[in-house]
């Protein structure tokens, strides 16, 4: 139980981490690996979460955030190659 | 009750690994690096975690939709990383190495120059 | 803990909406609404509000993300520096900002036992649905059966937003001469992709017609199957994606899935009972309404897939138009 509390906290503490690294970067790479971690850890915090509400059958959501920060990933890379290869936007912000 | 303590142990490592990738990301000096740092946290605290948390069920259906959700996340994780990471360097991110290199060998020629 | 958890994640959920108004990338805004429905996914779990985390989890993060940064490939990506302060808005918003949490001083305290919601309207449905229904899933129960006018209405404005982006955009024609276009060169993308997209088409099934027993349901499914055909789009290009999935079927499809819906009414009116009562479908009445809710829910699925699949199509096939080499 404290465990589980504990590991709570600090999956907290990763995603808080993982967001002022998508606020504060400096090259917009940055920005899509904070958002990429956030969303992970998003999955792992709704299993360990569930488990400390004691009502571990809300699993099918982790697989749901799980594949959906995976194709928006994909998305934005998408986006960027397309926007990359079209007019010569800087990277630095 | 001994599969409890083993349970902890692995969700107390998982959540350390976690905090390092997190602090990682901020300490290193190079996008490239972040991007591992960031991946400790995907990969190997990812497999601590719910490994803790296999050995806490029944090893009933909730198990398997752990291992099924480790799996998923052990297959798209490490891809978008390296998708990213690709990404970037087609887009002309250069590595610190690099960077340094270049400014050394820019300020070497315009001393040379002078 | 609860409370612990709430107040981190509101708090998160905060310096999100303030990034979103202070940066200026309209890409970084993009990304950063993303993670705002993430958080708001994990404010409605940690609320026990699992379907609707489920739903916002998928539409906000997953189509809603990739339908703007469509949108982003066709504008620009930095947004207009404002060229004048704006005073007098800024006074009216707080005033009626200030206005309205007045208005909820006079609510009833939140999750109170003694609310009058929780008087007479949730214990009937807690203690009326597992003898009338049957389905362990009450949300499933009160969406589909004891509240199917309102679903049927949902139904019909997803059907109705998809003809709005279909008569202002039109979707691709099938070309013949497929170009490749497409993340060609991520080699280790494509492998992946194509073990992760049939399984997710296997998931969105299991979420259709898992939706009587845990978290799911019609809505969902047709969001995570139309993910599924977005990410083929995404990594091999939008002709192979429209050669696999056709944009006539898709016109048909969403037609399909609401008459489907309201044809599971008529038959009902036809059986004598009223419109969308699903008790006169079988002999028994709660086998009438299991069969009634199937089949609902998967006309709910149908329409929200192809509708979501062709906007995608729709915003897709401007960007590849615009930007084909």
């Amino acid at each position: 139980m404290l465990a589980l509390a504990a590991t709570t906290i600090a999956i907290l503490s990763v995603m808080a981490l993982a967001l002022a690294r998508a606020l504060k970067a400096d090259t917009v790479y940055d920005r899509i690996l904070g958002i990429n971690m956030f969303g992970t850890k998003t999955a792992l915090f709704i299993a360990v979460m569930g488990f400390l509400n004691g009502r571990p059958d809300f699993l099918d959501i982790a697989i749901v955030y799980a594949l959906i920060n995976f194709i928006g990933m994909i998305a934005v890379l998408r986006f960027f190659e397309y926007t990359a290869a079209d007019d010569n936007q800087s990277i630095k912000e | 009750m001994i599969l409890e303590t083993i349970s902890t142990i692995l969700l107390l490592l998982g959540a350390f690994f976690g905090l390092t990738g997190a602090i990682g990301l901020f300490k290193f000096p190079d996008f490239f690096t972040r991007v591992h740092a960031a991946s400790v946290t995907d990969s190997i605290a990812a497999i601590l975690i719910i490994s803790g948390l296999i050995l806490r069920t029944d090893f009933d259906l909730v198990a398997a939709k752990l291992l099924f959700i480790l799996i998923f996340l052990l297959l798209t994780s490490p891809t978008a990383s390296h998708a990213l990471a690709k990404s970037a360097r087609h887009g002309g991110l250069l590595s610190l190495a690099e960077t340094r290199a270049n400014n050394q060998e820019a300020s070497s020629t315009k001393e040379g120059n002078n | 803990m609860a409370e612990f958890i709430d107040l981190v994640l509101l708090g998160m959920l905060a310096i999100t909406a303030l990034g979103v108004i202070i940066l200026k990338d309209l890409f970084a805004v993009v990304m950063l609404f993303g993670i705002y429905s993430f958080l708001s996914a994990l404010i409605f779990v940690n609320l026990d509000a699992v379907d609707v985390a489920f739903t916002e989890a998928a539409v906000g993060a997953g189509i809603s993300t990739v339908l703007m940064l469509g949108t982003l490939a066709l504008t620009g990506r930095k947004e207009k520096v404002g060229s004048h302060t704006s005073w007098l808005p800024l006074v009216v918003v707080v005033i009626t900002g200030g206005a309205l949490i007045y208005g909820t001083l006079d609510m009833p305290a939140f999750g109170d036992p003694n609310n009058p919601i929780h008087q007479h309207v949730a214990p009937r449905y807690i203690e009326e649905s597992p003898k009338e229904v049957g389905l362990p899933n009450m949300v499933t129960s009160v969406l589909a059966s004891y509240r199917a006018f309102d679903t049927l209405g949902e139904t019909a404005v997803v059907f109705a937003a998809a003809i709005g982006v279909l008569s202002l955009l039109g979707l691709p024609k099938p070309d013949r001469r497929a170009v490749e276009s497409g993340l060609k060169s991520h080699l280790v993308l494509r492998v992946v992709a194509k073990l992760i997209i049939p399984l997710t088409i296997l998931f969105a099934l299991y979420v259709q017609f898992h939706g009587d027993y845990g978290p799911g349901g019609g809505f969902q499914a047709g969001v995570i199957a139309a993910a599924a055909v977005i990410l083929y789009a995404l990594v091999f290009g939008l002709p192979l994606a429209t050669h696999v999935v056709q944009p006539t079927w898709l016109k048909v499809l969403a037609a399909l899935g609401v008459l489907i819906y309201a044809g599971t009414g008529v038959a009902s009116l036809f059986l004598g009972g009223s419109f969308l009562d699903y008790n006169v479908l079988a002999s028994d009445p709660v086998a009438g309404q299991h069969i009634g809710i199937i089949v609902i829910e998967l006309g709910v699925g149908i329409t929200v897939f192809a509708a979501m699949l062709s906007i995608f199509y729709a915003f897709a096939g401007q960007a590849e138009g615009k930007n084909i080499q």
